[in-house]
């Protein structure tokens, strides 16, 4: 099922939580919400599930206005935060609600709702525990066990709060992939809320970046990543430097660089701002087509990569990230004067500091 | 959350119907006891209950209400606290025990306890004889009151101050003594300011209860009018006397006495309140500062 | 490791603040109680029965007994109404109210006993309306539970507002994203999260009402085998100064209370091992 998301508005006394945004999720689609804490995020999650009525707009299901329907005749799968287990339940139990709270006439019989919860536990690989009650559990189980009970109910579209938010690193790493592997056995529409990118970009089909109640970008996260719309995107994705610069004649200029605009023809002489990745950054012992120049600091060589500060004649401090394999050729060492060259940069005019 | 979404809240007739029961509930059940006390007590104008106020007897009564009240509750309060510090601030076998016993004289009826002084220091009692040779007067006579008022209002301090104390953690006094401060500094400039609050909601109850204890005081004072009568026992003299305009009067002080705690009781909810929500703001914020 | 011994820990006064703790309960609680137990013992087996075993003890245990578990029972229903009333719903006036809930702990009960004895009076307040329906309430088993419905009834909001407050809103939500309507949530989520603590609540309200003695003893009448209540009972016989008697009825008393005290801890401890999560 399709859902489309047209001109949504939502305020909360005078904070605007939701300026004007539309949207589109395709059929089948695993889509994230990303954004900082306060971006509306979780506020157009929960319009979409129907626990938050918009101001204006309009929520369509298959191409249906569905911003009136009741939340419990939506057939949403909804994955809390903080999973809302019912503490009294039973696992089991907890998984068979949505089945057993149904009038008579639709509910399945007993064995019926056996047989498809034991399932469904089977599928989340807890089918052991269905007897413990979720104090029992530890976070991951009870993370597996909502969403066990959201799709109990065969909703046409999952959608899930911050579902890793309140896991050790170690276990989100797990769930990630594993909810990602669940997608592609199910494929069921599915909508996901997070602020971390990187939990963003590793799993969903699509990424929408959000900030301050609207859409900074959509698309896939090979795309986003590579190609950042603005500013904010591209400094919310990762770490990046900043070079201040101006754009004259299509070009970009920054001290004696220069770099050319693929979007050549810039009017008039206007201040920028170029944004560039530390992997985006190479060292030399030369000065031609240095962006800046200036004398290590620090060499942090612990991991796959070597990440280098670099300290210019002024402004703040460069982090430049090679491979070992160019750090040993390049035999770097404390206090060396060298010259900093971008492979690729992100130019945006008139862009300020953009603060996260 | 201070206001639900109507998604998760009954529809407005049933929320309506709810409310006005549960008033009307409150209304007859406690309301009306309350003024009527105030409405008998003036029922018969003014100058009979100043008159009634002022009576040798009453005023003997309130007296020894007061001293009665004075010397229970320091004692509670310090036990309280020691309870509170030894509990709440270290790990120990039997300290669930200890908590059970703490809550004991909640389960035992004022007459039984009252009953149990009786049988320990009265004329008869297992003390009796000792006490008489050294000329001790404890059970009819203001020790009695005392002890009996002690024993009701036992764990009002400690029961306040536990779950508090614990939900505070010992963190901040540890930092205090790592910082150089002695045990009693730590206790004086840290412990003490975290719960102040929870400390006078705890002696306002016991106060109020030490007060208008009546079934405990009762078997243990011997109802000898002027000297060994507190305020309830005058009420109920006056009652059985059929003075109904006395006993109301005197009842209306206690009455009273009941309105100013739970303006302060109330007042203190809403520091704890405040105090509590600030915190939460405070952590809020930081960890926004950490995202 | 041995009874008392402590954990280590950088705080000082464990052994004062414990020494004098146990002291003060020594010598308020223990030494008493223990004065008591001791005084049944004299009694011996045969007549400790015989005491407690005449119609007179027997029907004011029951009346004692049988009126605070009918006033537990009424407080379990209004007192949860009370509380949900005020979580839940908004009205004006809603402090003034919260705060009157407390005005049972607050009241001496001797003010309560009188103040209800004259409303429910025959020419009271409420009497003069509810004489002509033929219900007698002071002077009556009805008195007793009224008086009792009033002392014991914050336990059961106080123990059922927090856990009311505490209830994620998210719970009602999942059960309403899951397809429940209102009164499945409320029968299915909330009451059962609410249970343990309103059953304490009631139990509590249920081990006040069975001791008391100030509010009751105005209303009741106090007519042997009708409405005369077992803390009524241990007076009496210490007025004619039957302490072994006195101490017999009270011992009974005190079991039955230290039951239901058992009861409580029990149930507390049965639901915070299966459902206290963290």
């Amino acid at each position: 099922m399709s859902i489309e998301i047209r001109n949504i508005e939502k305020r909360f006394g005078n904070f605007t939580a939701l300026d004007n945004v539309s949207l589109k999720v395709e059929s089948g689609e695993l889509l994230a919400l990303l954004g900082p804490s306060g971006c509306g995020k979780t506020t157009l999650l929960r319009i979409i599930a129907g626990l938050e009525q918009p101001d204006a707009g309009q929520v369509l299901f298959s191409g249906a206005d569905t911003t009136h329907t009741h939340v419990s005749e939506r057939q949403v799968g909804f994955v809390f935060q903080h999973y809302a287990l019912f503490r009294h339940m039973t696992v089991f139990d907890n998984v068979a609600f949505g089945l057993s709270v149904r009038p008579r006439k639709l509910r399945p019989s007993r064995e019926e709702i056996r047989e498809r919860v034991m399932k469904l536990l089977k599928m989340v690989q807890l089918d052991w525990l269905a007897d413990a009650y979720p104090a029992q559990l530890s976070g991951g189980q009870r993370q597996r066990i909502a969403l066990a009970r959201s799709l109990a109910v065969e909703p046409s579209v999952l959608l899930l709060d911050e579902p890793f938010g309140a896991l050790d690193a170690k276990v989100r790493k797990d769930l990630r992939r594993w909810l990602r592997d669940l997608h592609h056995q199910m494929h069921i529409t599915s909508v996901f809320v997070t602020h971390d990118q990187e939990e963003a970009l590793e799993v969903s089909d699509r990424v929408v970046v959000m900030d301050h109640g609207h859409i900074e970008q959509i698309g896939r996260p090979d795309d986003i990543y590579e190609n950042p719309a603005t500013p904010f995107v591209t400094r919310f994705l990762g770490d990046v430097n900043l070079f201040h610069g101006r754009v004259d004649g299509g070009h970009f200029t920054h001290g004696n660089f220069a770099h050319a605009l693929d979007d050549g023809a810039q009017a008039a002489s206007d201040s920028a701002v170029a944004y560039v990745r530390p992997h985006d950054l190479d060292i030399s012992r030369l000065a031609g087509g240095a962006l800046a120049t200036g004398s290590i600091e620090h060499i942090h060589a612990v991991g796959p990569l070597v990440r280098i500060e670099v300290a210019p004649d002024s402004g703040d401090a460069i982090e430049v990230a090679l491979s070992k394999d160019r750090y040993r050729e390049l035999g770097l060492m404390l206090g060396d004067k060298v010259f900093v060259t971008p492979k690729k940069l992100s130019v945006f005019v008139g862009a300020q500091d953009y603060a996260i | 959350m201070a206001s639900r979404s109507l998604l998760t809240s009954e529809q407005a007739w049933v929320r309506y119907a709810l409310t006005t029961f549960a008033l009307l509930f409150l209304l007859v059940f406690l309301l009306v006891p309350l003024v009527s006390v105030f409405w008998e007590a003036l029922s018969k104008g003014w100058e009979l209950y100043a008159a009634a106020l002022t009576e040798y007897e009453a005023w003997q009564a309130i007296k020894l209400t007061l001293i009665a009240a004075a010397i229970s509750v320091p004692l509670n309060l310090v036990f309280g606290v020691a309870a509170a510090w030894a509990i709440a601030r270290f790990e120990f076998r039997g300290k669930s025990l200890l908590t059970t016993l703490i809550d004991l004289p909640f389960s035992v009826s004022p007459v039984v306890a009252g009953l149990m002084y009786v049988l320990l220091f009265g004329s008869h009692g297992w003390l009796g004889n000792w006490l008489s040779a050294h000329d001790i007067q404890i059970i009819f006579a203001v020790p009695g009151i005392v002890l009996a008022t002690v024993f009701v209002t036992f764990p009002f301090v400690a029961r306040e101050l536990i779950p508090l104390m614990q939900a505070q953690g010992q963190d901040e006094e540890q930092a205090a003594i790592v910082l150089g401060a002695s045990g009693f500094a730590a206790f004086w400039h840290v412990t003490l300011p975290n719960i102040k609050w929870g400390l006078l909601y705890g002696v306002i109850l016991t106060n109020a209860r030490a007060m208008g204890e009546f079934g405990a005081v009762s078997v243990v004072s011997g109802h000898i009018r002027g000297e060994t009568n507190t305020i309830p026992l005058h009420v109920e003299i006056l009652y059985n006397e059929y003075n109904f305009v006395g006993a109301f009067a005197c009842a209306s002080i206690l009455a009273m006495l009941a309105l100013v705690t739970l303006a302060i009781k109330t007042v203190i909810e809403w520091r704890i309140e405040r105090q509590h929500e600030a915190s939460l703001v405070r952590t809020q914020q930081a960890r926004a500062a950490l995202v | 490791m041995t009874f008392l011994a402590k954990r280590y820990s950088v705080l000082p006064g464990f052994g004062v603040s414990l020494g004098y703790a146990i002291f003060w309960l020594g010598l308020i609680v223990l030494l008493p109680l223990a004065a008591l137990i001791l005084k049944s013992s004299e009694l011996g087996w045969g007549p400790f029965w015989e005491t407690v075993s005449a119609p007179r003890v027997v029907a004011s245990l029951q009346l004692s007994f049988g009126t605070a578990a009918l006033a537990a029972l009424i407080n379990c229903v209004m007192g949860f109404l009370v509380a949900w009333v005020l979580v839940r719903y908004r009205f004006p006036g809603k402090r003034f109210v919260d705060a009157l809930v407390d005005l049972p702990f607050a009241l001496p009960t001797a003010v309560a006993g009188i103040a209800l004895t004259t409303i429910y009076a025959p020419n009271g307040w409420l009497g003069q309306y509810l004489e002509p329906l033929g219900l007698k309430v002071a002077f009556t088993p009805t008195g007793i539970v009224i008086a009792l419905i009033f002392v014991s009834l914050p336990f059961v909001v106080r123990t059922v507002q927090p856990v009311l407050e505490d209830l994620e809103g998210e719970l009602e939500e999942a059960a309403t994203c899951l397809g429940a309507d209102r009164w499945q949530i409320f029968r299915r989520v909330i009451f059962p999260a609410t249970l343990p603590a309103l059953m304490t609540g009631s139990a509590m309200a249920f081990a006040r009402a069975t001791g008391e003695f100030g509010s009751v003893i105005f209303i009741a009448g106090n007519i042997p085998l009708v409405s005369e209540i077992a803390p009524l009972i241990i007076i009496s016989k210490l007025e004619q100064y039957d302490y072994l008697g006195a101490t017999a009825v009270a011992v009974v008393m005190l079991m039955l209370s230290f039951s239901v005290l058992f009861a409580i801890n029990l149930l507390q401890w049965w639901t915070s091992r299966r459902h206290g999560m963290k």
